[in-house]
């Protein structure tokens, strides 16, 4: 049976998951429980809030320091309906800054299951997740993995593999931090071009080495979330 | 500088909840949106409406400091930190210009690492701190030299990196500057506001905003330029980063990141922006940031290269020019 999911987006700057998953201008409703969320499909199986539905433009900048930050964050969680949702993610913007502590502090008493990081392969870029991985740490957030993102580029004229923002990085962050390695995912025109559109890159290349390396880690993830 | 999103629709209600009056403002500390946030008692007592000396002092400090520019984009990842360090290298390549290099981002500090002085330290004079030198020409800042081990993480709320960046701009013994660049983390927050703010009186000559090519970097994008609008911060231009990768054995360009709403210069001619240049992807500039060193030296003849260079030379133009019309109006269409 399909999982019910629910994503909340606390980017407050930079808002992206709406458009790539094809939900940019909806409005948010008011039930008897609370706000309702944005459901991506007829099914209702993944739903989503996001300071992206909540501007009358699009475009318009969220100049916002910490405290309101802070506060925005917390009523997400305590006021979005989501429902009975197997699995809530919750996709930050890069940092260990107020959004983090935020996330934490309010989630802390519904229980968090662990962090999943993202890396690309290369040192300056693994080099920041070494401090988001001491925040975990710190905060008691347990880290359920690292993953290699951007790793590796094949060419779909000639098959050349080219290491664009090298490689490795990730799997050795693993192992100096003693966290597990999820896995690596490469650099995918079609994967970027399927985010661009919003449609759903898993359904339309089922065939793809990126999907089967996005995949993989999902499996991995909901086997930790099993035991857990 | 006060905090604004317009406003919040929620089924044609505003947020109230959520108007903060601003810092400054008769109201501050004291309307029901005040009720709840953690700077309600600070604002009531007025002491967020008087101006921060720093301003002043900061003003002086840097009277010796020529140009500053703000490197900014709304998206993280985008290569504002390379495009940063590739900037200084090339204007500090002319031995008599002195550059500078303050990196902002508290949280995620890759600037020592990227110019190659990572583990340097921090020392304190009468003067003031001094920055970590590159170059005799070449000087570097960043929270990164404060910290003891890699494994350090920064984890501050805004005000106490707000702290951490007046101190960078008023504390730090820069000396005659041509340049001082300003690397900043993604975001239009805390940090943004305050380089803004404390830079007031200094004067910013204004800011670089890197993007990538794909509409979910640009959506982004444009809310830096709307904050940049807001706090009258003129743009000088935009440089479009990963901009295609052509293929080492086969010679295709594959467009990885692919301009699916026409990319930055379709966005720079309907925004009346400057498209300061595009750079494509090499493996070698993320290598040498990893090693330290300067992808224009190392790769002078790269067309990545190459694009830089020529984005460093339209950008001294323009510069020259934003400096004239500054007092006009915003470059920002």
């Amino acid at each position: 049976a399909a999982a019910s999911v629910g994503i909340l987006d606390v980017d407050l700057c930079g808002p992206s998951i709406p458009r790539m998953l094809r939900v940019c201008r909806p409005e948010v409703h008011q039930c008897e429980a609370g706000w309702v969320p944005v459901y991506t499909d007829q099914q209702q199986n993944l739903a989503l809030m996001s300071i992206g539905f909540l501007l009358e433009d699009p475009d318009e900048a969220v100049v916002w320091r910490g405290p309101k930050k802070t506060a925005l964050i917390g009523q997400f969680v305590r006021d979005v309906a989501w429902g009975e949702l197997d699995i809530l993610l919750v996709d930050t913007p890069p940092g260990t800054s107020d959004e983090h502590l935020a996330v934490v502090e309010n989630l802390r008493k519904h229980k968090i299951d662990g962090a999943v990081l993202v890396t690309t392969p290369q040192a300056v870029s693994t080099g920041d997740v070494r401090r988001e991985i001491t925040f975990c740490k710190k905060t008691g957030v347990q880290i359920l993995g690292l993953i290699e993102n951007m790793s590796g580029f094949v060419c779909p004229h000639c098959s050349e593999c080219s290491n664009i923002f090298s490689k490795g990085g990730g799997e050795e962050l693993a192992k100096l931090t003693g966290s597990e390695f999820l896995g690596s995912v490469p650099l995918d025109p079609l994967l970027t071009h399927s985010l661009e559109e919003g449609s759903n890159f898993l359904q339309a290349f089922p065939e793809s080495a990126t999907f089967s390396a996005i995949n993989n880690i999902a499996q991995k993830l909901l086997l930790h979330m099993k035991d857990g | 500088i006060s905090e604004s999103s317009g406003n919040l629709r929620y089924h044609n209600y505003t947020m109230k909840s959520l108007d903060c009056p601003g810092t400054s403002s008769e109201q501050a500390g004291k309307t029901s949106a005040c009720q709840g946030c953690p700077n309600q008692s600070l604002c009531a007592s007025g002491a967020a409406k008087a101006p921060d000396p720093a301003i002043e002092e900061i003003k002086v400090k840097l009277a010796t400091v020529k140009h500053k520019i703000v490197v900014l984009s709304g998206k993280g990842g985008v290569g504002k930190s390379t495009f940063s360090a590739n900037l200084a290298h090339a204007l500090a390549s002319d031995a008599s210009t002195e550059v500078a290099l303050l990196d902002v981002d508290i949280c995620g500090p890759s600037v020592p690492k990227i110019m190659g002085v990572e583990g340097e330290q921090v020392h304190q004079s009468g003067s003031g701190w001094s920055p970590v030198y590159v170059e005799d020409n070449l000087a570097v800042m960043s929270i990164g030299f404060l910290l003891g081990s890699p494994d350090d993480a920064v984890i501050w709320r805004g005000p106490k990196k707000n702290g951490m960046i007046k101190q960078f701009l008023r504390d730090v013994d820069w000396g005659e500057l041509d340049y001082l660049i300003v690397d900043t983390p993604p975001g239009t927050s805390d940090e943004h506001l305050s380089v803004v703010q404390y830079l007031s009186a200094a004067r910013i000559d204004g800011a670089v905003i890197i993007t990538t090519p794909q509409e979910v970097s640009l959506q982004d994008v444009r809310k830096e330029i709307r904050f940049c609008q807001k706090v009258n911060l003129p743009v000088i231009g935009v440089v479009e980063n990963m901009s295609g990768f052509e293929c080492p054995k086969c010679k295709n360009t594959s467009q990885i990141f692919p301009p699916t709403t026409g990319g930055a210069e379709r966005m720079c001619e309907e925004l009346g922006l400057p498209l300061l240049g595009k750079v494509p992807l090499d493996p070698r500039i993320g290598k040498n940031c990893d090693e330290g060193k300067s992808f224009l030296s190392e790769v002078p003849d790269s067309a990545a290269a190459l694009a830089y260079q020529g984005i460093v030379k339209s950008k001294c133009d323009l510069r020259a020019a934003c400096t004239k019309t500054h007092h006009a109006t915003s470059l920002v269409g």
